[in-house]
């Protein structure tokens, strides 16, 4: 630095001074137009946008009275490289002719797949040995609660549950 | 040879680097440090190495996308030329990095390395560590298989115990509102450029610290740590009895690094590589999930605490078993070095030791779990139908139709969820195993409304002939005769 020239500490009135409050102005304002969007696109998936749906799963017929049957439907909030993985699994047990009660397959203690026993007609779970009765209400182990259970409508033969997202203690399907 | 040289002074002119690297290479270190104890640290390092090399391999090949990961994976096992070895190391690589960095932090604990003044450096080092165990749990996610998948779904039910947050954090970590393709591509970007990134960053941090402070010294017993006398007491060590860290010390240190990486290569040889298990297809839920080594220990846990216990202690445990690790050197960061004054140390060491190779341990046999097969794949031990009645014979024919079995062995074979079924006669009355099946009690569900009347009377007629010959049958409390006769 040339000894004739303005110093360091006399940042604060010169031009110097002023390009380096405009180097950190124009910065922190790079650092908020940019930052701002990138946190916003990390954690868009929380928006509350409404992952619930009405879904199709088949024909009343299809679930004979007093039986616990095996189900499946495609997510309806898939992408399309979501392969197998859009696939949601559901236990639908048909009470009597207009009842149903549709449990979702995820235990309600870690969201391990329940598999449905008719002889002894319980739900068993393979992690960590949670055991549910036919109505999805806890028969033992770790479970905190039932299963998870779909509202569901019946219109014109159809069954239909309202589901979306994967059930856990915070968010139901 | 001569042009070798000359390149070489030529390049180190201009670049200058044997200068700049000379110096750190040749610093001078306690001569007590060039010990075969303090080689874990440099081949944790060369195993990361190693998993950058291979990682980036696989990256050519593997397509993190849900509907194509798993048939990359079969491409790589079966097709790519030598993507199985490359596979394999990896995976090898990845168990050995986290067994040698538990190494590193309990030889750097017991030696009293995180003591003053390097608590900065055990501070980076924890978070190298927890860097590690999300590299091997966002590996397990990118084998993209049904342990993967339902891996992800204990993580998001974990995640939405948090209270008032936790729909919104499980959607940020699947990234949409189920376990698919928005999930696999973010578990990818954190796999491969968040965590190496920050592991990067982080080993060079530590590794400038170790510079800055020195070797820890091989403690000795009575040589306590005072912030006000250590660190020249160390230069002067240094001084007097120090050697070149290269080669003096870093010679075992290349020998450790070789030996790992080449027991790496013989696993990967022997083994191969580890999966992809089962295809990713939610709608197959004839599965087992289990997670790899590392995490069982934690799965067995999710089994083992008391149901009331569990949200607050799966959500406040690993936080704070983590705060405690940090604090290490600021609650004990002066004073005595070595194990040997250290009682305290040496037993929490070897006590958490135990409780994680116990629980891990469990989680390879998991007890809890049902067998669900049993019941139509485990026959009933010859012994137990011969010369049975026709009443008893229809009982064994219920333990196996109702799924008993699936919970209670016979013959050491079932589940080990309630207790074995043999000699089940000498601990309970035909009342009370009738009380037992129809409510229920303790862990098992009660089967009131599931069993006929004729069915339980089956069943108890059978039960009542499960005890060995010599003992003999439970009595009703009330009619055990008194002790003096």
């Amino acid at each position: 630095m040339c000894p004739n020239q303005e110093r360091p500490s006399e940042y604060s009135s010169s031009r110097r001074g002023f390009l380096f409050k405009l180097g950190l102005a124009l910065n922190a304002l790079g650092a908020i137009l940019v930052g701002i969007p990138v946190v916003g696109y990390i954690l868009a998936p929380a928006r509350r946008f409404s992952s619930q749906s009405w879904i199709k799963l088949g024909g009343v017929d299809s679930f004979p009275v007093g039986q616990t049957r095996f189900a499946q439907y495609e997510n309806p909030f898939r992408v399309q490289w979501d392969g197998d993985s859009a696939k949601v699994a559901c236990w639908v047990r048909r009470v009597d002719a207009q009842r149903f009660q549709v449990f979702a397959v995820n235990c309600a203690h870690l969201g391990c797949p329940v598999r449905w026993f008719p002889q002894s007609k319980l739900f068993m779970c393979p992690c960590h040995g949670g055991v549910y009765y036919e109505d999805g209400s806890r028969a033992s182990g770790p479970p905190p609660r039932g299963l998870f259970e779909y509202h569901y409508e019946i219109r014109e033969g159809q069954l239909w549950v309202r589901g979306g997202q994967l059930p856990t203690l915070a968010g139901q399907v | 040879m001569s042009v070798i040289r000359s390149v070489g002074q030529w390049l180190e002119e201009r670049a200058g680097l044997g200068a700049a690297v000379r110096p750190v290479m040749e610093h001078q270190v306690p001569r007590s440090s060039a010990s075969w104890w303090y080689v874990f640290g440099s081949a944790t390092l060369t195993l990361f190495m190693m998993q950058i090399a291979t990682g980036i391999c696989l990256a050519l090949v593997y397509l993190p996308s849900a509907d194509q990961a798993y048939d990359s994976l079969l491409y790589l096992n079966y097709v790519a030329p030598l993507g199985w070895f490359l596979r394999a190391v990896h995976f090898w690589g990845s168990n050995a990095m986290v067994a040698v960095m538990t190494l590193h932090l309990i030889q750097v604990f017991l030696f009293g390395a995180h003591k003053y003044p390097r608590e900065m450096t055990w501070v980076v080092g924890v978070f190298l560590f927890l860097c590690t165990l999300g590299m091997a749990f966002t590996g397990q996610v990118l084998r993209w298989d049904q342990d993967a998948y339902w891996g992800l779904g204990i993580a998001a039910s974990i995640a939405g115990r948090s209270p008032v947050i936790g729909e919104s954090v499980v959607q940020i970590l699947l990234g949409g509102p189920i376990i698919a393709g928005r999930t696999l591509t973010r578990f990818f970007a954190v796999h491969v450029f968040i965590v190496p990134g920050l592991l990067i960053a982080l080993v060079g941090l530590h590794l400038f610290l170790v510079l800055r402070l020195g070797i820890n010294e091989w403690p000795m017993p009575g040589r306590l740590v005072d912030r006000r006398t250590y660190r020249q007491r160390y230069e002067e060590e240094v001084h007097k009895d120090g050697v070149p860290f290269f080669p003096d010390a870093a010679r075992k240190d290349m020998v450790a690094a070789g030996v790992v990486i080449l027991v790496v290569v013989l696993l990967a040889v022997i083994f191969g590589p580890f999966g992809p298990g089962g295809v990713p297809d939610p709608t197959i839920i004839d599965t087992a999930p289990k997670p790899d080594f590392y995490f069982l220990a934690l799965y067995a846990v999710f089994a083992l605490l008391p149901p009331w216990t569990e949200t607050m202690l799966l959500l406040l445990g690993p936080p704070l078993a983590i705060l405690v690790l940090f604090l290490v050197p600021f609650i004990a960061g002066t004073g005595e070095k070595s194990w040997k004054r250290r009682p305290v140390a040496v037993l929490s060491v070897i006590l958490i030791v135990l409780i994680v190779t116990t629980l891990a341990g469990l989680g390879v046999v998991v007890p809890w779990s049902p067998h669900m097969e049993a019941w139509s794949a485990t026959p009933t031990p010859v012994r137990y139908v011969r010369g049975r009645t026709p009443l008893q014979l229809q009982g064994a024919l219920v333990i196996q139709d109702k799924q008993c079995r699936n919970c209670h062995s016979l013959g050491g074979e079932g589940g080990k969820r309630g207790p074995a079924l043999d000699g089940v006669a000498t601990r309970l009355t035909s009342d009370q195993l009738v009380r037992q099946v129809l409510q229920g009690g303790g862990n098992m569900p009660a089967y009131g409304k599931n069993l006929m009347p004729a069915e339980v009377n089956a069943l108890v007629a059978f039960m009542e002939t499960l005890r060995p010959a010599n003992e003999a049958p439970a009595r009703p409390a009330a009619k055990v005769p008194p002790v003096s006769r």
